[in-house]
């Protein structure tokens, strides 16, 4: 069931990326553009998920557990560490050069564009890549 | 109101529909990074979800293809080498960071991290400052 559930949640959430024109990279660099004609929809579509998020989740945690789950599985720490920024601050200059980060970027891959799967496989590479380096730490 | 804003709006509601049915259903955020690299990391036991949810979306992304074809991009106006260092580094980064623009942008600031907070700043500084050192001093010629 929580493969069901996975897939139907894949399937949402590209949709919400469709309908709000974030898997174009064109309209994610028209939001990244301070300096050029700015395009200020990607900080609605982040309101919007964001803010249901915020008011949603409190109510489904409260719930004790998930319905088809043993367990919440949630990130709990808090503190803000080197490896955290470097890694953000990596992830922004890619984001930024090409318009893509990972979610769109895999629901293009249903376009069939070589560039996409080009992005993508490089993508993963880097994702592997951590796992090689990082692999003995948490 | 312009129209794109609106579906803006919309879409992200529906983004956070999708992210809430993942924690109500299985308990787990939806951070595409965290997703997809997990099942790189040890890909034994919770494999099927991970490739369940990454299927959901390419499936969306086909619905998407029927519908509305211009929503999919085909092409990359960038040269080969600039799509591999940009995928490289969202991959990367992503990991090191710990997530990417779902998991600490929609979840993450959902419920108010500091983690995520910081997270989401630092990424847009580094893209703000990116976009405007290509398009602005380099001239565009990425």
């Amino acid at each position: 069931m929580t493969t069901l559930v996975a897939f139907a949640a894949g399937l949402l959430f590209a949709l919400g990326l469709g309908l709000a024109g974030m898997t174009d990279p064109d309209n994610v660099l028209a939001f990244l553009d301070l300096a050029g004609a700015w395009d200020p929809a990607l900080m609605l579509v982040l309101a919007g998920a964001c803010g249901l998020y915020m008011l949603g989740a409190p109510l489904v945690l409260r719930r004790g557990r998930p319905r088809w789950a043993a367990r919440f599985a949630l990130p709990t720490r808090r503190d803000i560490d080197g490896r955290l920024l470097v890694g953000a601050a990596l992830f922004g200059v890619g984001w930024g050069l090409v318009g893509l980060c990972p979610g769109p970027a895999l629901v293009d891959l249903a376009g069939l564009g070589g560039d996409i799967v080009l992005f993508v496989a490089a993508m993963l590479a880097g994702m592997f890549l951590f796992t090689r380096v990082f692999a003995t730490s948490p | 109101m312009d129209p794109s804003l609106l579906f803006a709006l919309l879409g992200g509601l529906l983004i956070g529909t999708a992210s809430l049915l993942l924690l109500a259903g299985s308990g787990r955020i939806a951070g595409v990074s965290g997703i997809v690299g997990g099942a790189l990391a040890r890909p034994a036991g919770d494999l099927a979800w991970r490739l369940a949810f990454v299927l959901g979306l390419v499936a969306g992304g086909s619905v998407l293809r029927v519908l509305s074809p211009r929503t999919l991009p085909t092409g990359l106006p960038h040269t080969a080498l600039v799509i591999v260092g940009a995928g490289l580094l969202v991959g990367f980064g992503a990991r090191l960071g710990g997530g990417c623009t779902s998991g600490h942008g929609v979840c993450g600031l959902g419920r108010r991290s500091p983690r995520s907070l910081a997270a989401v700043l630092t990424f847009m500084t580094t893209a703000f400052v990116t976009v405007h050192v290509v398009r602005h001093v380099l001239g565009g010629g990425a």
